[in-house]
C-alpha cells in the first residue's frame, strides 16, 4: 500500500469509526448526561477549599482556585475513560473474537468509541459551564487563544495518557477475567496525585515530588494549570506528557502482544 | 504457500492443512466445601486438560465440511486455532497458505469466523452502521462496499431491516445481517460454528440456501460446526467427527451413514392379510399387522429383496428409509465413548 493509500484508509477508517460512535452515544445521551453531571467533584472540592479559606482578603487566591477547579472539572470531562470496563465485558462475552479477526487492533475502536463520548458530551458541558459563570460571574476568565489552544492541547495528551494507563490495566484481562477491579485501584492515586482534591501546590514539597514523578499530575493538573492561567512550566510539562505517552504506549503493545497470545477465546 | 497437488489434469487446491495440532489448557480445581475453598485459596491445584489432541486433516479449495462431534469434543477450540484466535499447544495450521496466529492483515481479508448468537452488529444502531464501519476496515470503496451489500442483501433477502436498529430485529433477521457483516470483505474460507442455533425452521433453511449460494458464487471453502443434523445433511458432502479431541471419522456422510446401519428400513403396505412368518428370509420383521410390515433389509440385499416382495406379495405401497441421522450419529458417540 503506498503512503496516500495508507493515509486515505487511515482518515476513511478514522471517520467511519467516529461517526459510527458518535452516532451510538447520541442514542445514550441521557446516560451521557448523567455522566457529565456526575463529573462535578472538582466544583465540591473548590467549596470545600473555599469554606477552609473564608478570609475576603484572599480573594486573588480564592479567584485562581475557582479558575483551578473550574479548568479541572473541564479537564475531567475530556479525559474520562472506561476502558477497562468495556474491554472486560466484551473480553467475557466473546464479542473480543469478532474485533480479534479484523485487520485493525481492537485498540483504535475502544480509543474512537471514547473521543466521540467526548463530542457528544460538549453541549453537556457546555450548560454546566454556563449555569456555573451565571451564578458565579466572578469565576468568569479567558485564558487567551494561546492557552486555550495550549490548553486543549494538554487535555487531549492527558486523555491519551490516561487512556493508555488503563488500556495497560485492561490487557490483565487476559490472566484474570475481572481486571476491572484495577480500575477502582487506580481511583486513589488518581484522586490524591493527580490534582483533583486540591492544587499541587498547596502540597508538601516531598508529595508534591513523589506526585510529579507519577503520570498522574499530567492527566488533570498539567493542563487545568494552563487553563486557568496559573505558574506552569509549560515546556516541561509538555514533555513528560510526551514521554509517558511513549513509554506507555511500549508497555501497552508489550502487553498486548503477551495477552493475545493468553488469549483462551472465553465465551467465543 | 498452499500446497497444491495435481491428480491427473485437475488441479487440487489444499486450503486448509492441520497435521498434529495439540491444545492444552491448564484450569484450576477446587474441591467443595469450606476446607475445599480454603485450600483453593493457599495451595491451587491445576490440572492439564487436552482439548484437542493430533488431529491430522485436509481441506480443499470449495469444500463444505462438516465438523460434528458432541459438547466438550473440541470443535470450537479447533476451529478457534484455525481462524487465528488462540494459538495451538503444538503441530502445524496452515489456512490460505498462512499460520493463522501471526494473523496476517491478508489472511483476515481472507476469512470470517461466524458464531451463532454472537454478534458483531451494533446492537443500538441500524445494521447499516455496521457494515459501512467493516466496509472502511477492510478498505472498500463507498461504491464496492454499496454494491456489494446489494447484492448480498438481495441474496439474503434483506432491504429496510438493514436501516432499523438492530434491536428491533427478529433472531432470524439479526442473524442474516450478521452474516451480511461478515462476508461483506467476501473472505474465501469461512468458520461457522453453530450458525444456525435458536433460528426457527424458516430462518435455518433460508440460512442454509444462502451457504450454498455463497459457496457456489465464491468457490468458497466452509468448515461448518452444528449439533443441527440438518445443517451437515444440507450443506456437508463431507464430515469430520471429533471427540475428546479426537478425530474419529473423515469422509462421506453417505459412508458414515452405510458404517453406521448396514441396513434399511422398508415398510409396505398389502391389499390382502399376510402371515408373519411368511416374511422369513426377508429380513428382520419389526412391526407387523395383517395389513402392514417393517422390515430391516441388509443394504447389498436391498434391490433384489424389493424385487421378491413386490413378485410374491400384493403391494399397494412402499417406502425405503434410513434410520434418522441424528439417531446413528448419537448411536456413534456412544460407540466412541465406550471405545
Amino acid at each position: 500500500m503506498t503512503i496516500k493509500k495508507r493515509i486515505s484508509y487511515i482518515f476513511k477508517v478514522t471517520y467511519s469509526l467516529l461517526t459510527s460512535q458518535y452516532a451510538l452515544m447520541l442514542e445514550y445521551r441521557a446516560e451521557i448526561a448523567l455522566w457529565a453531571i456526575s463529573g462535578l467533584l472538582p466544583l465540591i472540592m473548590l467549596s470545600l477549599w473555599l469554606e477552609v479559606e473564608p478570609d475576603k482578603s484572599q480573594l486573588l487566591e480564592n479567584t485562581n482556585l475557582y479558575r483551578y477547579f473550574i479548568s479541572a472539572f473541564l479537564v475531567r470531562q475530556f479525559t474520562a475513560v472506561w476502558v477497562m470496563v468495556s474491554f472486560e465485558q466484551d473480553h467475557i462475552e466473546g464479542k473480543l473474537s469478532t474485533l480479534l479477526l479484523q485487520p485493525i487492533t481492537p485498540f483504535w475502536r475502544y480509543i474512537s468509541s471514547h473521543m466521540a463520548e467526548q463530542i457528544s458530551r460538549l453541549p453537556f458541558v457546555f450548560v454546566i459551564l454556563s449555569i456555573i459563570f451565571i451564578f458565579v460571574p466572578n469565576s468568569l476568565w479567558w485564558p487567551g487563544y494561546q492557552d486555550l489552544l495550549l490548553g486543549f492541547i494538554a487535555i487531549f495528551f492527558a486523555f491519551l495518557v490516561r487512556f493508555l494507563l488503563h488500556w495497560i490495566c485492561a490487557m490483565l484481562c487476559f490472566w484474570n477475567e475481572r481486571a476491572s477491579s484495577i480500575e477502582r485501584l487506580l481511583l486513589i492515586p488518581y484522586l490524591f496525585l493527580s490534582g483533583l482534591v486540591a492544587p499541587l501546590d498547596k502540597y508538601p514539597d516531598l508529595v508534591k515530588d513523589i506526585a510529579l514523578a507519577t503520570p498522574f499530575p499530567y492527566i488533570l493538573s498539567f493542563p487545568s494549570m494552563i487553563l486557568s492561567r496559573s505558574e506552569v512550566d509549560i515546556l516541561n510539562g509538555f514533555l513528560f506528557q510526551l514521554g509517558w505517552i511513549v513509554v506507555l504506549s511500549l508497555l501497552s503493545l508489550f502487553a498486548w502482544k503477551m495477552g493475545v497470545r493468553k488469549y483462551s477465546a472465553m465465551g467465543a | 504457500m498452499s500446497i497444491v497437488l495435481f491428480v491427473g489434469i485437475v488441479e487440487v487446491m489444499t486450503l486448509i492443512s492441520v497435521r498434529n495440532l495439540t491444545k492444552s489448557y491448564r484450569i484450576a480445581k477446587k474441591s467443595p466445601g469450606l476446607v475445599g475453598t480454603i485450600k483453593h485459596l493457599v495451595a491451587r491445584k491445576t490440572i492439564v486438560i487436552e482439548a484437542v489432541k493430533s488431529l491430522d486433516f485436509q481441506i480443499e479449495q470449495g469444500e463444505i465440511v462438516g465438523f460434528i462431534g458432541p459438547n466438550g469434543a473440541g470443535k470450537t477450540t479447533t476451529l478457534k486455532m484455525l481462524c487465528g484466535l488462540i494459538h495451538p499447544t503444538g503441530g502445524d495450521v496452515l489456512v490460505g497458505g498462512f499460520e493463522p496466529r501471526l494473523r496476517d492483515t491478508e489472511f483476515l481479508h481472507k476469512i470470517a469466523l461466524i458464531m451463532g448468537q454472537k454478534q458483531q452488529l451494533i446492537w443500538d444502531l441500524p445494521p447499516i452502521d455496521t457494515l459501512k464501519v467493516n466496509a472502511a476496515v477492510y478498505g472498500l470503496s463507498n461504491s464496492e462496499a454499496n454494491r456489494r451489500i446489494k447484492e448480498l442483501g438481495d441474496m439474503l433477502q434483506l432491504e429496510e431491516e438493514l436501516t432499523r436498529p438492530v434491536r428491533k430485529l427478529s433472531l432470524g433477521e439479526r442473524m442474516k445481517a450478521e452474516l451480511l457483516a461478515s462476508l461483506l470483505h467476501r473472505p474465501s474460507i469461512l468458520f461457522l460454528d453453530e450458525p444456525t442455533l435458536g433460528l426457527d425452521l424458516n430462518a435455518q433453511i433460508r440460512v442454509r440456501e444462502f451457504l450454498i449460494n455463497y459457496n457456489k458464487i465464491y468457490g468458497a471453502t466452509i468448515l461448518l460446526s452444528s449439533h443441527y443434523m440438518s445443517d451437515i445433511t444440507s450443506l456437508c458432502s463431507r464430515v469430520l467427527v471429533i471427540d475428546k479431541g479426537t478425530i474419529y471419522y473423515d469422509g462421506s456422510l453417505e459412508d458414515l451413514t452405510r458404517r453406521l446401519s448396514p441396513y434399511r428400513g422398508v415398510k409396505i403396505k398389502f391389499s390382502k392379510p399376510y402371515l408373519k412368518n411368511e416374511f422369513t428370509g426377508f429380513g428382520q420383521v419389526i412391526e407387523y399387522s395383517e395389513y402392514f410390515a417393517q422390515i430391516l433389509i441388509k443394504r447389498s440385499e436391498l434391490t433384489s429383496k424389493l424385487y421378491q416382495l413386490l413378485k410374491s406379495f400384493s403391494v399397494i405401497d412402499l417406502e425405503v428409509s434410513d434410520p434418522p441421522i441424528e439417531e446413528l450419529i448419537g448411536e456413534f458417540y456412544q460407540e466412541i465413548k465406550t471405545s
